[in-house]
């Protein structure tokens, strides 16, 4: 019973009943919004004969008991239903839409901390000198510009006033050729084909709408590292090291830095989430076949179906995202183990 | 060897530049062993970390010399302090589990000296870390390379911060507060460690302490800091027995020794007769096998295994022993905060223990059991006022309101002792000794039968501590109240108590009236306790107060 695996499985065990809750909670309140598919989807020129006609084609005469056990027997099958509004299979839909969604997603937070963390920490180790002052500067500016903004500024400035930015539509330019789907991130797709050409296609299409994303998750990282690396380098610990006569180098980084990154680790999980759910509006700019104009588009149009999966989707997303930061909670601070209780 | 002269440091703060050392000036040399010793704020670390020139942000040496074997310390480059600190000066904290990085294995930490210093490379830099650990007497150094510092005990990590002191065999070793925190057998196995390291390596040392019995145990000679200036410099003995400052010499009175009473502790003028406390014949209090046994990861753990014992009205009791012992989830039984297991508390005739605790808040009996905590900041809630700390129970119990509840308020300032324009201050505007005071008129408010004081003078300064202890004789002697005195200190609990109950482990290993425990015990345990305490030297105004 005490395999390596089994803590982390356990953890996946105790995220079952979550799961349950989210598939019945979602079901519940798509059938709550206000607005009827069956109204949407027949048209303008509707009669009430097509609308009902339209209502039992989606099933939606049933009783809601019924409509739910059924929607619970498709789900165990794999099957998300079919999206009303796109005419494809959801799971389909999220297959294509998740990833596009998680590449920016994560593009963006890989350059964020690589701006945010250095800042944080020598904005920590200079307090009050200028460093400190431009990156309050930078993180108040980067957070209190809405992302549209900085995204259209971005494109005005890259793309139509200098011409280095490839035209902001969507993930790839229509001259090259989609690599075959294995992972679905065109990064890692067009690498596995070996396509280097498609790859910076590719990736300059996904410079502008990172850096957007990025500028505004720069805040929270950047000052939670800050205020982290300031209580750690005020710790008894530093102050034996700094006695011991180490590098500030080691000072810094060894004793200073791994213990100050358990909360950036937090709200680099909090950031992920929130960027995930909210970064709609950078796909709006950037035509950007993601996942969060696809949930609005559904929400708009009562798209029961494609709701469902993308809440689904989403649940699922947070509950390994939650796993993760346990996991590397577990490898950064070796008071915190896993507990099979 | 070292020499420091008119050392001046300030801290820039919001208020303007404070000073925190003025003119300190001394001179050590090899192989002596000096102490400095001072009540808080006196300066004492403040000039250790500026010798290391490791002060906090906004500490800055304003003016002086320090020179170390020919090295200004004051002026030597960034590079060559880095060279000095750890190599030829090291330091050993207070706090030991907090002096230690808690993710980083303790034998990296060693490895992460030795290589700095270069004394040893990747090849031997693991067996050398080891030797270290077995250098500070730890077993099984192999093993405990691979703990953490969370893995260990107090005692144990302070090894570990030995250990990396003097990896690199420097020549003098600064140690701050070194045993603050351990206790009372630990300490002086720490200090007994370290003085056999030093003495076998021909270092030189400065211990930095504000207990002068540990300071005169342990040093060649002292220097008693005050307000960041030295008031007096001499050799330990002769320093204790004719203190010449006025300052030193109630330091002194204030240290708690054999042979002396309560009052003693005071400033010679303030030595009013101690008033008459006669314990009566009734028990108040009996504790029939008392057991307390907690869920834990690996087992259940046996706090406490059939404690028994009686208190008698207006007794003072003291409950003694270390961590872990037990003695802090009696007590916390006793004042009906925790659940006994199993077992009777029978106060007044009346089983206790029948009625949870978490319902105990309620009932009419919680005013006649209160309880003085352990540490006085942290049991005072930040944001209340020192009135409204002492107005919680008497509204809450008593049931007082408006012009009454001011009154008594007043009278229970005005009887513990504390100025009536300090009852409109926050916890974090008044010091050390007001904090006990605020805490002492919160558990007296109700006017108590029983009081248990857990640890009060633990966190207070020994001048702060003999008037607090003097306070609560008073306060014995007024109220007619019953005290358990829960303590590590067996030479505090001697003061204020007629009988001694000692534990370890969870059972009561010995009791008997205090002077009787003290001076001649029967269980090894006790014996150990007895040993352990610092000596002071006999003072002459001791002599005088006996003869």
């Amino acid at each position: 019973m005490a395999g390596a695996g089994h803590p982390v499985l356990w953890r996946i065990v105790q995220t079952i009943p979550v799961l349950i809750g989210v598939v019945v909670v979602s079901f519940v309140l798509t059938r709550a919004l206000p607005g009827d598919p069956a109204v949407y989807f027949a048209g303008a020129m509707a009669t009430p004969e097509s609308i009902a006609e339209v209502r039992a084609a989606l099933g939606l005469d049933q009783p809601l008991v019924h409509q739910f056990f059924r929607y619970c027997a498709a789900l165990l099958q794999g099957d998300l239903g079919r999206s009303v509004s796109t005419g494809q299979p959801v799971v389909e839909d999220l297959a294509t839409r998740l990833p596009a969604s998680l590449e920016l997603t994560l593009c963006a937070l890989v350059l964020s901390c690589a701006v945010a963390i250095p800042l944080g920490i020598l904005a920590a180790v200079r307090q009050g000198g200028p460093i400190d002052h431009l990156c309050r500067i930078l993180v108040t500016a980067g957070v209190s510009l809405p992302t549209f903004f900085t995204g259209i500024v971005l494109i005005y400035v890259f793309y139509y006033l200098l011409g280095w930015a490839p035209s902001p539509l969507g993930r790839l330019d229509f001259v090259y050729l989609e690599p075959p789907r294995v992972t679905g991130f065109l990064l890692v797709d067009t690498l596995l084909v070996g396509d280097i050409e498609t790859f910076f296609g590719a990736a300059r299409q996904l410079i502008l709408p990172s850096v957007t994303l990025a500028l505004f998750t720069l805040a929270p990282i950047a000052r939670m590292t800050r205020a982290a690396m300031l209580s750690a380098l005020s710790a008894d610990y530093v102050r034996t090291a700094r006695a011991a006569g180490l590098a500030p180098r080691t000072v810094l980084l060894t004793y200073a830095l791994r213990n100050a990154l358990l909360p950036v680790v937090t709200t680099l999980g909090m950031v992920f989430s929130f960027v995930l759910g909210a970064n709609v509006l950078v796909e709006k700019v950037f035509a950007w076949p993601g996942i969060g104009s696809y949930a609005v588009e559904a929400l708009v149009a009562s798209d029961y179906a494609a709701v469902q999966g993308f809440v689904l989707a989403m649940a699922v997303l947070f509950v390994l995202l939650n796993l993760v930061i346990d996991l590397a909670y577990a490898l950064i601070d070796p008071r915190i183990g896993f507990s099979a209780k | 060897m070292l020499s420091v002269r008119d050392l001046a440091v300030t801290f820039r703060t919001r208020r303007g530049d404070v000073p925190a050392v003025c003119g300190v000036g001394f001179d050590l040399a090899p192989g002596e062993t000096l102490g400095i010793v001072g009540e808080s704020g006196s300066g004492k670390s403040v000039t250790s970390y500026a010798l290391m020139r490791i002060l906090d942000a906004g500490g800055e040496i304003r003016s002086g010399a320090m020179t170390w074997n020919g090295t200004d310390l004051r002026n030597a480059r960034e590079a060559a302090m880095r060279k000095i600190r750890g190599g030829e000066i090291s330091m050993i904290f207070q706090n030991p589990r907090a002096a230690l990085n808690p993710i980083r294995k303790v034998g990296r930490q060693i490895e992460d000296v030795l290589r700095q210093h270069g004394r040893a490379t990747d090849r031997d830099a693991m067996g050398k870390a080891i030797a270290a650990l077995e250098a500070v007497r730890i077993r099984n150094g192999a093993e405990r390379y691979h703990a953490y510092p969370f893995e260990l005990s107090g005692g144990m990590c302070q090894r570990i911060v030995i250990a990396i002191a003097l990896a690199c065999e420097p020549k003098l070793v600064i140690a701050d507060e070194p045993t603050t925190g351990l206790d009372i057998t630990t300490q002086k196995a720490v200090m007994d460690l370290m003085r056999d390291l030093i003495r076998a390596r021909g270092m030189s040392s400065i211990v930095i302490t504000h207990d002068l019995g540990l300071a005169a145990e342990y040093c060649d000679r002292l220097c008693v800091m005050k307000d960041g200036e030295i008031v007096e410099t001499g050799p330990s003995a002769a320093l204790f027995a004719r203190p010449s400052h006025a300052y030193t010499r109630k330091l002194v009175d204030a240290t708690p020794r054999p042979g002396v009473g309560v009052r003693d502790l005071l400033p010679a003028e303030a030595r009013t007769p101690l008033p008459v406390h006669e314990p009566k014949a009734k028990k108040l209090l009996e504790v029939v096998d008392l057991v307390k046994t907690y869920a834990g990861k690996s087992g259940p753990v046996h706090a406490v295994e059939g404690v028994s014992f009686s208190i008698r009205e207006g007794e003072s009791v003291g409950l003694v022993g270390e961590s872990g012992c037990g003695k802090s989830t009696t007590s916390a039984m006793l004042v009906r905060l925790l659940d006994p297991t199993s077992g009777a508390i029978v106060f007044e005739n009346e089983d206790m223990a029948a009625i949870p605790a978490d319902r105990f808040a309620r009932d009419p009996r919680r005013g006649r059991i209160q309880m003085v905590f352990q540490d006085a900041t942290d049991s005072l809630n930040p944001r209340h006022t020192a009135a409204d700390a002492i107005a919680e129970p008497l509204r809450r119990i008593a049931g007082l309101r408006g012009k009454a509840l001011d009154a008594r308020i007043d009278e229970l300032a005005d009887l513990t002792g504390l100025p009536g324009h300090l009852l409109r201050r926050f916890p974090h505007q008044l010091s050390g000794g007001q904090k006990a005071r605020v805490g002492i008129a919160r558990a007296i408010a109700l006017e108590p039968r029983f009081l248990v004081l857990d640890e009060p003078t633990a966190a207070l300064d020994v001048s702060i501590q003999a008037t607090v202890l003097n306070l609560l004789a008073d306060l014995r002697a007024r109220l007619g109240m019953t005290y358990l005195f829960v303590s590590h200190d067996l030479a505090v609990v001697r003061l204020l108590c007629d009988r001694v109950i000692v534990m370890q482990s969870g059972r009561i290993v010995e009791e008997g009236a205090a002077d009787a425990v003290l001076e001649a015990p029967t269980h090894p345990y006790t014996r150990a306790l007895v040993e352990a305490a610092p000596k002071p030297p006999r003072s002459e105004v001791v002599l005088r107060a006996v003869g």
